[in-house]
């Protein structure tokens, strides 16, 4: 609200500085009748294109609901969905006490105090305003939608950053920029139920509105941006970067010298009552206080108390000998207390060291040697140079030039959004998925680039048009004014501004083009339903999953435990509506690495492993017809180095061959008789699946398998799936002993 | 809120069986009648048994007959979908059939619990006058599957009980019974001779002068792979629109209601000897849905499913549609479809400002049977005293 009142007020630099000249001269009569005045007509510009943003940023994301259906995508959105579904049925203390039996079967998991509920409180909370006002929408299309609408918030916040970082025209492109770049969009379609699709939007408000607390030393916007971090660490893990990122930004202001009163009011305020609020979230409970990951914060807020205080002494001495000999001693005795602190609490186990994920952060190559389950998540790899094409486009390029911009005019926010994308670029090219963190920011680096640099550029286009039109204000020929003109400036100045204008729009509309193509032909795929084109050019769908999981959830008992590899864990429970043993979340290691191994076992141990665990049907995902290339046996190697790394039994070198992974005739012979090879082309051998290939010609991998006579005793087909995507084996009961 | 405008008029009622639940009037059975001829032809075609029956009678008594009774043994009485009359008016090539009212009667004193239907004629029948009568009947849920549990090599074999002598509370001078049969497999009947038996058919009879409650009971052994597709549960919710449409949303419970299928489900061997394999499965439906239909959706509890198609013309519109999966025997799918329709195709208003909705109560897909069927009906905000007027007997709540 504030913020729109002052751009009402203030403001007006950019758009309309040309026209107090033309108002009076060129305006048509029935245009000076509106009485608009020019900052009116400013306003009104810049509440149009941002309204018009707003809605792109909308409908960008529905590509996947034209192309497909109102459907929920992947994977942890399905979970998302099932514990909407359960908020809303069942209201918010069930769900907070909800404790699911369904899922890692049979632990089972305390869902209310494992998740962060943020997303599906949010959604849920949508649903009832919508409710409230008589619209019955049906929560599944809240949560479809709930993602595009929020992008659609976030380019308000980047419009307000840009803003408060800039001026309101680097607001604009930042929110331009942001409502249709593919690094957001990839996380934010609609469908993509996901914690991040509302992460980035809390996440940019709390930087936003932390800002704002910086430049004004505000306490209430402070509050707000303590208020802003709690929803954000209601919504995502990812708050821990916001946890370390803004006390890194007070100890660099603090190091440069630029520690100011509103920084500590905005930091402390922030900083106290964001941890207060983040204990309510119960799967974060008391980590503020006590993991290592939040410890950095917890420092700073104390040396900001030794800054503090030596300010007031600093204020008390008048002799500036005396303070340096206080400072020292101070210093020492504040670095000294806080070590001493921070050993105690770790050698005592009060404070827990970093976790894996943490780790694998600061350093790419920790997940790959220590913890295979992470390493194992395709969103967990290092990003590869052309996903940053793919994903930021012209920012990459625009992203030194706004820096440059930012270093030209140093302030507390700049240095902030300097901070924020570095940091973010380091983080986005260790992991993929974090690319979408780094986008925020440099959307609204490159939009200071794009808008200082057109700026400038009118600037010269302008200052031209402005003698021009003086001069003809005069009457005096206008070529010979032209002519007078030209000649006081530089040569050829105004033709290379238009120029290089026409080449930034150029660039802009190029951006534009890519990004409505990767949205559409990238982004927007459910992966729940696959499309391929046939012979003819058709579309052929392929909605094998869900054929699977419906065949599940209507024709096997209602208690029947599932077993399949963990990715499919969510689908299974929220489509299939049955048990799974292990799923999505991943939290016990152990329990994975027990399935890994009954799928990289011979089926008889296996057998064992699948009673011990009550398992009732078993379930792979294989594209050997299809050519469906992120198939089980594909992940194989994952599984059975998960599996190796609890149970040592499991050796991956007896998989492979030559250090080569093969499912031909000279695979391992470990392999070919393996669970997971042989419940994948179990009978695969009689088919056919290409002209002019042999039977058991698998087209994932472009090989004829090496056994074509898969016997099972212990398991039989239960169903298949019409283009074999899924298989479902039922584990028979065992043989009467006698 | 305001006074809740909607008002919900829900129709619920059983197809089956319970037309007998309100029995009319009883009657006795008049000994002045005989069925001088009968023929019945049984068609096992289906899941879905059709019995045609042709019947001449005559009034062999001196007073006036104006109800002629049907006798059906308690076995089938509760598996009765459908019983229909009509009289044939005329001769040879001006031949035409004029419906008669039909409705469960009670009679003290019937043997076994037999049940009975009366045919009300329109004109009685004089004394010493005779009538052709053409009766139609459906039975559902009347083959039983036996084997009872099948692999998915196995063609589903079923058994059809019934009587050879036409069960009657009047003395039948002659009849005959035609059992029509899907294909020539047919594992074992009953003799009870004169028995014949051709291609597809079977033929029992002449009989000849059988007493009233002659019976003989017969079993027919045979293979029948058609779709045994069965409605378990039909929720069919008609909302009326101001706005000149009306939204029909149908939620349907399917299973295959035939032998139950045993051990493996091979999908090599179901692609690739579709002839052998799974034979008595079924994989697609044909929903025949009233013409001008649009917005048509089908969908289940996770989504829409893909495999479906609509052809429209003018007289009818058919919406082909199959489920996820093929549903062998015990297997269940349910879904939704959806559709809307002209409002002027179904609302009328009489001159007394009235509006009246017409719409059936039939099933859309074709060749199944709905054992539990619910309709509701939304009326538009702000409609005032709704009434409805059911043909036979339901349960309004």
């Amino acid at each position: 609200m504030a913020g729109k009142a002052e751009a009402a007020n203030g403001g007006g630099v950019k758009l309309a500085a040309m026209k107090p000249d033309l108002l009076p001269s060129n305006t048509p009569f029935f245009f000076r009748s509106l009485k608009l005045k020019t900052k009116q007509q400013e306003l009104l510009i810049r509440v149009v294109v941002l309204g018009l943003v707003y809605i792109l940023a909308f409908i960008t994301r529905l590509f996947s609901v034209l192309r497909y259906e109102s459907m929920i995508h992947e994977f942890d959105p399905y979970f998302n969905y099932r514990t909407t579904l359960y908020l809303t049925e069942k209201g918010f203390y069930e769900f907070w006490n909800w404790f699911d039996s369904e899922s890692w079967y049979p632990l089972g998991r305390i869902i209310g105090g494992t998740l962060y509920p943020g997303l599906m409180v949010t959604a849920a909370i949508i649903y009832w305003a919508l409710h409230f006002l008589r619209f019955a929408v049906h929560i599944r299309e809240v949560c479809v939608l709930t993602a595009p609408f929020f992008a659609s918030n976030t380019t308000l916040v980047a419009y307000f950053f840009g803003k408060e970082l800039w001026d309101s025209g680097a607001g604009l492109v930042a929110a331009a920029l942001i409502a249709i770049c593919p690094g957001y969009i990839s996380r934010s379609v609609a469908g993509s139920y996901d914690n991040e699709g509302v992460a980035i939007f809390a996440l940019l408000l709390t930087f936003y509105l932390f800002v704002k607390a910086v430049n004004t030393g505000s306490l209430a916007w402070a509050l707000a941006s303590a208020f802003g971090y709690f929803y954000m660490v209601s919504a995502w893990g990812g708050y821990v970067f916001i946890i370390n990122l803004i006390p890194l930004y007070v100890l660099v202001l603090l190091i440069t010298g630029r520690y100011s009163m509103r920084l500590y009011v905005a930091y402390n305020c922030m900083y106290v009552l964001g941890m207060l609020l983040a204990m309510q979230i119960r799967f974060v409970g008391f980590q503020h206080v006590q993991s290592g990951e939040h410890m950095a914060a917890m420092g700073v807020f104390f040396l900001m108390q030794v800054f503090y205080f030596l300010d007031w002494v600093k204020y008390l001495l008048d002799d500036p000998k005396l303070f340096h000999a206080f400072l020292r001693v101070t210093v020492t005795c504040a670095i000294g207390v806080g070590a001493v602190a921070l050993g105690v609490g770790t050698a005592s186990g009060y404070i827990s060291p970093w976790t894996g994920r943490f780790y694998s952060l600061l350093d790419p190559t920790y997940a790959k040697d220590h913890i295979p389950i992470i390493a194992s998540v395709s969103e967990h790899q290092p990003t590869a140079w052309s996903s940053f094409m793919f994903d930021f486009h012209i920012l990459l390029f625009l992203f030194p030039a706004g820096l440059y911009f930012c270093f030209k005019r140093l302030s507390d926010a700049t240095i902030f959004i300097v901070m924020y994308g570095l940091t973010s670029m380091y983080f986005a090219g260790v992991m993929v998925r974090l690319i979408l963190v780094a986008t925020p920011a440099l959307c609204l680096i490159s939009a200071i680039a794009v808008s200082a640099t057109i700026k400038n550029l009118m600037h010269l286009v302008r200052a031209k048009t402005k003698v021009v039109q003086s001069v003809t204000g005069k009457g005096t020929s206008a070529k010979a004014s032209s002519k007078a003109s030209l000649d006081q400036s530089l040569p050829f100045q105004r033709n290379g501004a238009i120029a290089l204008l026409l080449g930034a729009f150029y660039l802009l509309s190029r951006y534009a083009i890519h990004c409505t193509w990767v949205t559409s032909e990238a982004y927007s795929s459910p992966s729940i339903v696959l499309a391929a084109r046939g012979a003819y050019g058709n579309r052929v769908i392929f909605d094998d999953y869900r054929e699977a999981y419906f065949w599940l959830r209507k024709n096997t008992p209602p208690d029947a435990k599932i077993m399949s590899w963990w990715d499919y864990g969510y689908q299974i429970t929220a489509m299939g509506n049955r048990t799974v043993i292990v799923d999505n979340n991943t939290w016990n290691n152990t329990h994975i690495a027990t399935v890994g191994r009954a799928m990289s076992s011979y089926e008889d141990e296996a057998y064992e492993i699948m009673r011990s665990l009550d398992v009732d049907y078993v379930l792979v995902v294989f594209g050997g017809v299809t050519g469906y290339s992120s198939d089980d046996i594909n992940k194989f190697l994952w599984m059975v180095r998960i599996g190796g790394g609890v149970f040592p039994v499991i050796k991956e070198p007896d998989y492979l061959v030559n250090g080569e992974y093969r499912v031909d005739k000279g695979a391992a012979p470990k392999m070919l008789n393996c669970l997971m090879y042989k419940l994948s082309y179990y009978r695969f051998g009689e088919l056919t699946t290409e002209y002019g290939k042999p039977p058991g010609y698998d087209r994932a991998r472009g090989v004829e398998i090496g056994n074509k006579d898969v016997k099972l005793e212990y398991l039989e087909e239960a169903f298949t799936t019409s283009n074999w995507i899924v298989r479902i084996y039922k584990v028979k009961p065992p043989n009467n002993r006698w | 809120m305001e006074a809740m405008l909607r008002l919900r008029l829900a129709l619920g009622f059983l197809l089956l069986a319970h037309l007998l639940l309100l029995a009319g009037s009883s009657s006795h059975p008049s000994q002045d009648l005989q069925i001088i001829n009968a023929e019945r032809r049984i068609d096992l075609t289906s899941h879905i048994v059709r019995v045609y029956l042709t019947l001449k009678v005559e009034n062999t008594g001196t007073s006036q007959a104006s109800e002629i009774l049907l006798a059906f043994p308690p076995t089938q009485v509760d598996h009765l979908a459908l019983v229909k009359a009509a009289v044939v008016v005329g001769k040879r090539k001006k031949k035409s059939y004029s419906p008669l009212d039909v409705k469960p009667t009670e009679v003290p004193e019937a043997p076994n619990e037999t049940k009975y239907f009366s045919v009300s004629l329109i004109n009685p029948l004089n004394a010493g006058e005779s009538v052709s009568l053409e009766v139609l009947y459906i039975l559902t849920h009347s083959l039983e599957p036996f084997p009872s549990e099948i692999s998915q090599s196995e063609s589903q074999l079923v058994y059809y009980h019934d009587s050879a002598i036409m069960l009657s509370p009047y003395s039948v001078k002659k009849q005959m019974t035609f059992i029509k049969t899907p294909s020539t497999k047919v594992e074992s009947f009953t003799r009870v001779e004169p028995t014949e038996r051709g291609n597809t058919e079977l033929k029992y009879g002449p009989y000849e002068d059988h007493h009233p409650y002659s019976f003989s009971p017969i079993i027919i052994h045979f293979e029948n792979n058609n779709p045994f597709a069965v409605v378990e549960e039909l929720t069919r919710e008609v909302e009326i629109s101001h706005w000149g449409s009306i939204q029909v949303t149908e939620k349907y419970k399917l299973a295959h209601g035939g032998a139950q299928h045993k051990g493996v489900f091979s999908r090599v061997d179901y692609q690739s000897k579709p002839s052998i394999s799974g034979v008595s499965s079924f994989k697609h439906l044909l929903a025949r849905l009233p013409p001008r239909v649009h917005s048509v959706y089908y969908r289940d509890g996770i989504g829409n499913i893909s495999s479906s198609h609509l052809r429209t013309d003018s007289r009818k519109s058919e919406l082909e549609i199959q489920p996820r999966y093929p549903l062998f025997g015990g297997w269940k799918a349910t879904f939704i479809i959806g559709y809307g329709l002209p409002l002027q195709d179904f609302l009328f208003e009489s001159p007394d400002g009235k509006r009246y909705l017409n719409f059936t109560f039939g099933c859309p897909l074709l060749d199944t049977v709905v054992d539990k069927l619910t309709i509701k009906v939304v009326l538009p905000e702000g409609s005032k005293g709704p009434s409805a007027m059911v043909l036979f007997w339901w349960n309004s709540t």
